[in-house]
């Protein structure tokens, strides 16, 4: 039985454009993931729960009777303020530290937020209905929720705006200089305090469009956020730091990833096996090491 | 020197705080039966945690301003002790403990969940305290051979028995193809079971045996399967995220089965936040409104339902409703035992048979409630998109026909 996506050839088709769909959302996430890692030098563990924030923002709209895809615009613009906030209270006093330390400080973030959350909404899983409808393909074997499509856009319109401000803008080119050598950056008259509050506060914003983009297509729950942190993690291991079209086909190949691993070994295994790949990775990254270090001795 | 004084002094002051919370709060004080409570106020139950509660404090003020509980010609009235376990299994365990030890508690009621009830269960057994618990229906909590542990609620495994059941008289006695995808805890593994042992007795096939997530908001996989493979019926259980995802999903990929069988639809609050897409949906539930059960103090279900949304602005889910049942069960037991002897009251809530508004109560030699069945109802929409829950088996108390098989997404 676990195998009757090979013996309905449709089901592959199905597997292959969920994955795709929900691969490029996650690679919004793991984009911003991105940017402040190779920026900041920060591991962000609560990326996740900046997304459920995100999300809440969208379905307030919701509940006001606003339509929810309105909050891809509104969510980042406050999601970027919640971030600059962040940062000067917390993030700010870390950055120049160990990894380690940036771990614990945004562990710390994530329990907070996901205790507050809870505290403010409550506890029950709540959605934001779009009324998108569905679009069928191929007799109707194959349906995929206008819901998602509409995420997938959203999310390519926002990374391509984004790769565009990095490099054209002013604030972008501080941010990549700031990337390179923040020490020389600083030195050239770049003020890196202002590049760090902006990179969190645009990954926030990120955060913010996705969250709004999952709660129109999944749903949202205060604990539900550190998932999305594990993805978005794995998807800039592999991809690594700098690399954005590597992000894009990272993401969209840990979708696929992931819907295929749903229908041959179970749905249950499913976030089971982005583990499995994120330690079958690393250890490869690191036997790769290994061999070229032999290579130069 | 000045550091061993602050020591002596917070030591002893721990000391002072200690004694005082022993002498004040033991069992019953003056006209007071203190009951304990550890319950999840805070954290991921804490929505049900507060219905348990308000149906608790519904019941305790109901049966103290209508005379409160006679024992041995005087009378008492209830009060409760709350303490939050934050959804934690460990934390109610602890809770349990400092209830019992420090504050004296002689008797419990139960908190939200088979996942902390279980937690809490092995501590008052300990100590020899009973619990009536109201919101652990997992069957495991059954089979320890628990003495003190006593549950007003059907054991998990019956909540989608009925379905089944239904499915296969439906298909003129034949049993039927079922597709089911649970979450993996306690409570849904062991509805699951419930429906292996239904569909071993009517001869069914289960074709799609699916388990979610605990991180679960994605069943398109499951549902695509559900798809290709057209079975009868679709049972999917797994909290208000399960009832929720599913019925999303379900509308958004037009996946069309005659019959679908949940649990936790109230607790989702399906019909407010899916409309006309969770119709036809079946749903477990331990208790419902329209329910013929009486008693003195609630009168019925009716009744219960409009007092309680007086009084909470909300109207009551199951949940609450068997949390109010629980206090019942113990006022009746005390008056029967004329004793506050803790052997004597848990061999009076043994013997417990009695109907309160919610559903006749006995217990079983394991604890649960035996003389209560699980209803189905089924959600029904107006042309307007008006929803509402609607009782369709067992029939005797059906206040609306099964409408099988559910039209076809083309049709609606």
């Amino acid at each position: 039985m676990d195998f009757l996506i090979f013996q309905v050839p449709m089901l592959t088709v199905q597997a292959v454009l969920d994955g795709l769909l929900l691969g490029i959302l996650f690679a919004l996430i793991a984009y911003g993931m991105a940017l402040q890692w190779g920026v900041m030098n920060i591991i962000n563990i609560a990326q996740g729960d900046l997304v459920i924030l995100g999300g809440y923002i969208a379905y307030f709209m919701y509940l006001y009777g606003i339509h929810p895809a309105w909050g891809v615009i509104v969510s980042p613009i406050i999601m970027y303020f919640v971030g600059v906030i962040i940062y000067k209270l917390v993030i700010n006093k870390v950055v120049d530290r160990d990894l380690f330390i940036s771990i614990l400080a945004t562990f710390g973030i994530s329990i907070l937020f996901m205790q507050l959350m809870n505290f403010a909404f409550g506890a029950d899983v709540v959605l934001a209905n779009s009324g998108y409808g569905t679009t069928m393909l191929f007799d109707n074997s194959v349906t995929l929720p206008n819901s998602k499509i509409f995420s997938a856009f959203i999310s390519i319109v926002f990374a391509i705006g984004l790769v565009i401000y990095m490099k054209k803008s002013k604030l972008g080119r501080a941010i990549r200089a700031t990337a390179q050598n923040a020490r020389a950056a600083k030195i050239l008259g770049v003020d890196t305090e202002k590049v760090y509050a902006a990179t969190f506060g645009i990954n926030a914003a990120l955060c913010g469009v996705a969250g709004a983009l999952i709660s129109i297509t999944f749903t949202i729950h205060p604990y539900m956020g550190l998932p999305y942190t594990i993805r978005s993690f794995m998807i800039v291991i592999v991809a690594g730091l700098g690399n954005l079209p590597g992000v894009a086909m990272s993401g969209m190949g840990l979708g696929v990833f992931e819907e295929f691993a749903d229908y041959i070994l179970g749905t249950e295994f499913r976030i089971g096996s982005v583990f499995l790949l994120l330690v079958l990775i690393l250890v490869y990254r690191r036997f790769k090491l290994s061999k070229k270090r032999e290579y130069l001795k | 020197m000045k550091i061993k004084n602050i020591i002596i002094t917070f030591v002893s002051a721990i000391a002072i705080l200690f004694s005082t919370s022993v002498v004040s709060l033991a069992k019953v004080v003056g006209d007071k039966i203190i009951l304990g409570a550890a319950i999840s106020l805070t954290g991921k139950y804490s929505s049900n945690g507060v219905h348990t509660q308000n149906g608790y404090n519904m019941a305790v003020d109901r049966i103290n301003s209508m005379g409160g509980v006679k024992v041995g010609g005087k009378t008492y009235m209830f009060d409760i002790i709350y303490y939050d376990d934050e959804s934690n299994p460990k934390r109610a365990a602890q809770l349990a403990e400092r209830l019992i030890s420090q504050d004296g508690v002689e008797f419990m009621l139960g908190p939200y969940s088979s996942g902390l009830t279980k937690a809490i269960a092995p501590v008052t057994e300990k100590y020899g305290v009973p619990m009536v618990e109201a919101n652990g229906a997992s069957r495991s909590l059954f089979t320890k051979g628990y003495k003190y542990l006593f549950a007003v609620l059907a054991p998990a495994n019956l909540y989608l028995d009925v379905a089944i059941r239904t499915a296969v008289e439906l298909n003129g006695g034949k049993g039927v193809r079922i597709a089911q995808a649970f979450e993996q805890d306690a409570f849904s593994q062991d509805v699951r079971l419930g429906i292996l042992d239904a569909a071993k007795e009517t001869g069914s096939k289960i074709i799609i045996d699916d388990k979610l997530p605990k991180e679960l908001n994605d069943m398109a996989a499951t549902l695509a399967k559900v798809k290709a493979t057209k079975p009868d019926v679709l049972v999917v259980s797994g909290h208000t995220k399960g009832a929720l995802t599913a019925i999303r999903q379900i509308a958004e990929m037009k996946v069309d089965v005659p019959m679908l069988a949940m649990t936790h639809c109230d607790a989702a609050k399906l019909s407010k936040q899916h409309g006309a897409n969770s119709q036809y949906a079946l749903c477990a539930s331990q208790w419902h409104k329209t329910l013929t059960y009486k008693d003195d103090f609630f009168t019925d279900g009716m009744t219960y339902d409009a007092d309680f949304t007086k009084e909470f602005g909300y109207a009551p889910p199951y949940q609450a409703a068997e949390s109010s049942a629980a206090l019942l069960v113990f006022k009746d037991a005390f008056e029967r035992a004329g004793s506050f002897d803790q052997k004597k009251v848990r061999d009076a809530l043994a013997a417990t048979n009695m109907q309160t508004f919610y559903g006749n109560i006995k217990f079983a030699e394991g604890g649960q409630n035996v003389d209560k069945p699980m209803v189905l109802f089924q959600v029904m929409c107006d042309d307007a998109g008006k929803c509402e829950n609607k009782v369709v088996a067992p029939l005797k108390w059906a206040s609306a026909e099964l409408i099988h098989p559910i039209p076809k997404w083309s049709d609606r």
